[in-house]
């Protein structure tokens, strides 16, 4: 059973791999104005080839032409047009049919989305197709990741876990965060800064904010609730700890550290 | 470390915990769970279950002054049945299906929310509910509808293990709060009208290993088995989807099991079908069995005896004795001796017309009703899951009531088919065309008019059975209780009424209409010294605390 979080708490990649609800929403505007992604990232696709093979192959076989009528290989569907097509077919099944809905998450849907328009050459999009192994090592070590980012509650909060991030983000929003993590940094996650009346310092990654309050994760891992009127100043931060990896790693790091996030699926 | 390093070290661990003294919760500190009355541990309160708070800022003369601080909106409309935790200022609570929020104890704002995703298999019995959680460490621990346990980060909201304790398909299912108990997290699983097999599990809290399993209906080659015929066993219920008790003395904890499957056709499952209606006695290091005491043996009426062990040290006929009082809903109050199961004493406490009493023993004089004539109290009992209370103050055991309410039972013989109901007959209400008092409130207008059932809260005195006292209500009551060190007893009910009553003598000192069925239990806690009281109703959880 795969968990999965809301998104006024969702983590992201890194203290600040995040604004991805931002880019996810320009993915999906994108989506729905043309019929196919502009660009299908090879980890997704690879990804997306793992599902089908536990999921689809049973009816539709591993060259997805059992149905009569549809032949994935080839591109001919009976009522799917665009991407958004099938994945309002794979969430909602046909009714009167065998294909029942799936509960896949906006993640998956898109790995096997970009699958299903590369099956005839999966790696097709000519991008670096990536080894989860690699990535997990780059994660403990070159990457430094692991120093702030806990996986399936090992680790440390000082940034998100990301045990289920594979579930939230594609592989596009991953490399934006990877390579622009202050720019691509979810809000809500922003490091916040709060002094109160009497002179203390707290400083942490928000969690929550309303009018009156906010909420947060001190440095010290501690949740924290703050009445703004108690403070004396409070400051929201553009910044972040995360260093940009965009002239750290080569295409291939690249590729195998976003396959190993993009496997981490949450406990199971 | 010279004097100044560790001046300036403390300084520095000072600053950095700038308004409470964070720390985890250990096992010492569920033990002693009654000593932190600012916090509450675990699902009951403490391990000895009696829902009973230390704190006394707010007092019977005060309890006018109670006004509402803030309100937690769950994001669900199915039943909200959450006790729950509070831990050094924040609150950890559940909301259907299987949402774990961490709120602000003293604003109700949220840090975060995991949501974990049921099973469509899932189809647990009585709605899409949760009653709690538990916590050791920084973890926290969730029973699913699913039936899957759950090991959640306190600090951040992240699943860290997920382990699967039976299949949901086959219509198991787990509503109650876990109980971690010296490093391992006990549960049990629902599915009674499903024709599942009970049992109880103990998972290693760190990995979620499982350490040992206990099967409620027992197999061929465990002692119980011959209360059986034939494979009548297999499909025999005995499931537990309430939290138990510990003692941590004895080493034992203890556990209500629900009713023989199918509910309602005894004639098909010979014997007294052990481990059903039962209380048993389990050593929480290795699962075996010290002792059981069966409530209802061969149930026919759906006698649950899923309640809260609740565990009291107390004279008994003069000498100081460790003592279990339980309000069971066959409509009995007992008292057992909970280092042995000898059965002490037992008196009803409804109207009860299938059993005449009890024998020396503790066993039911059963008289059965003749066919179509109503059985007191009826499908729902006297009483159910709803948490009671023990108030060490008043000496008191107290309890939320269905009285005057019977139903006609009528068994009809049951095919067991895997994942579907397997209750094997009807029930239906004594009055003729009316609706038989359904175990939750299906709209705004109390169509269980006093002559189908009314509600009540009752106050028992343990040395006697006898009723000290008794709070009438027009309807009948779902809500647990709390009691505290000032003598104030905090009650809800299926009308929406949150209500403060004197402990001592039952009169109402305040209510607060919330709108919505109560059907959870009130728990206190203290922040930055001030005193709250919480309850769910509706779809909400509403705060409490005197006015400034």
């Amino acid at each position: 059973m795969r968990s999965r979080r809301s998104s006024f708490r969702v983590p992201l990649l890194l203290c600040a791999m995040v604004c991805l609800v931002c880019t996810l929403r320009g993915t999906a505007a994108r989506a729905q104005g043309q019929d196919r992604a502009p660009e299908y990232f090879p980890a997704d696709i690879q990804y997306g080839a793992q599902i089908f093979a536990s999921q689809c192959t049973a009816c539709h076989g591993t060259s997805g032409d059992l149905i009569p009528g549809v032949n994935f290989r080839a591109g001919v569907f009976k009522r799917v047009v665009s991407d958004n097509d099938l994945r309002a077919t794979i969430t909602n099944g046909v009714p009167g049919t065998e294909m029942r809905p799936f509960a896949f998450g906006p993640a998956e849907l898109t790995e096997i989305v970009s699958y299903l328009r590369n099956m005839s050459s999966p790696d097709a999009s000519g991008g670096v197709m990536g080894d989860a192994a690699r990535g997990q090592a780059i994660f403990a070590g070159a990457g430094n990741c692991a120093s702030c980012h806990a996986v399936n509650g090992k680790g440390p909060r000082v940034a998100p876990d990301l045990g289920d991030i594979g579930t939230l983000r594609t592989a596009e929003l991953l490399h934006r965060t990877l390579t622009d993590p202050a720019g691509s940094m979810l809000p809500v996650n922003r490091p916040v800064r709060a002094v109160t009346k009497d002179g203390k310092v707290i400083s942490g990654r928000r969690l929550n904010e309303d009018s009156y309050t906010v909420q947060l994760i001190d440095e010290n891992e501690h949740l924290v609730s703050l009445t703004k009127s108690d403070l004396r100043d409070f400051a929201v931060l553009k910044t972040t700890t995360m260093p940009p990896y965009k002239d750290k790693f080569n295409a291939q790091e690249f590729a195998d550290l976003e396959a190993y996030l993009l496997s981490l699926k949450g406990v199971k | 470390m010279n004097p100044s390093r560790l001046t300036r070290a403390s300084l520095v661990l000072a600053l950095a915990i700038p308004f409470a003294v964070h720390a985890q919760v250990t096992s010492d500190r569920l033990l002693h769970a009654t000593n932190e009355p600012q916090n509450w541990l675990l699902y009951s309160g403490s391990y000895a279950s009696q829902r009973y708070s230390l704190l006394k800022q707010i007092d019977p003369a005060n309890a006018k002054n109670l006004e509402l601080k803030w309100v937690f909106q769950a994001q669900s409309l199915q039943k909200f049945e959450t006790t729950p935790l509070v831990v050094d200022g924040i609150m950890y609570l559940t909301q259907s299906p299987n949402d774990v929020v961490a709120v602000d104890a003293k604003s109700g704002r949220a840090f975060w929310i995991y949501h974990y995703a049921t099973s469509p298999a899932a189809r647990p019995c009585c709605g899409i509910v949760n009653r709690g959680l538990a916590i050791l460490g920084d973890t926290l621990f969730m029973a699913t509808v699913d039936a899957h346990l759950v090991a959640i980060d306190a600090k951040d909201g992240h699943a860290v293990w997920n382990v699967k304790l039976a299949e949901a398909s086959a219509g198991y299912a787990a509503t109650m709060a876990p109980l971690v108990v010296k490093g391992k997290v006990i549960v049990g699983v629902a599915g009674g009208e499903f024709g599942v097999r009970g049992f109880i599990s103990a998972f290693d809290a760190e990995t979620g290993k499982q350490a040992w399993k206990f099967d409620t209906i027992p197999d061929p080659d465990q002692p119980g088995h011959d209360s059986w015929r034939g494979a009548d066993w297999e499909h025999g219920g005995g499931a537990v989807w309430m939290t138990g008790s510990y003692d941590p003395e004895l080493n034992l904890t203890y556990w209500g099991t629900g009713n023989p499957g199918p509910d309602f056709n005894a004639e098909q499952r010979q014997g007294d079908n052990l481990y059903s209606d039962s209380v048993l006695a389990l050593d929480p290091d290795t699962g075996k069995m010290k002792w059981y005491f069966q409530f209802s043996p061969h149930d026919p009426y759906d006698y649950d005896s899923v309640q809260v062990p609740v565990l009291a040290n107390a004279d008994w006929q003069g000498s100081p004795r460790k003592l279990m009082y339980w309000g069971n809903r066959n409509g009995f109050f007992y008292v057992l001796d909970r280092g042995t199961g000898k059965f002490l004493a037992g008196k009803p406490f409804v109207k009860v017309n299938w059993a005449s009493g009890l024998d020396a023993n503790g066993r039911p004089i059963t008289t059965p009703q003749p066919p179509g004539s109503p059985t007191y109290p009826g499908i729902q009992g006297g009483t159910n899951w709803y948490s009671p209370s023990y108030s060490p103050s008043t000496g008191l055991f107290y309890l939320s009531t269905w009285e005057d309410y019977g139903t006609i039972f009528e068994g009809v013989k049951a095919e067991y088919k895997e994942g579907t109901r397997f209750t094997g007959g009807a029930n239906t209400s004594p009055v003729p065309g009316a609706e038989n008092p359904a175990g939750t409130r299906t709209g705004p207008i109390n169509a269980y008019t006093e002559a189908m059932a009314h509600g009540g809260v009752v106050a028992i005195d343990p040395t006697t059975g006898d009723k000290k006292w008794k709070f009438e209500e027009h309807d009948v009551n779902t809500s647990g209780i709390l009691t505290t060190a000032s003598d104030l007893l905090f009650v809800g009910g299926r009308e929406g009424y949150f209500q403060a009553l004197n402990a001592r003598t039952g009169a109402l000192l305040w209510k607060q209409n919330l709108g919505g069925e109560i059907i959870a239990g009130p728990i206190s806690f203290e922040v930055d010294g001030k005193q709250y009281v919480t309850i769910a109703s509706g779809n909400s959880l509403f705060a409490f605390g005197l006015r400034e």
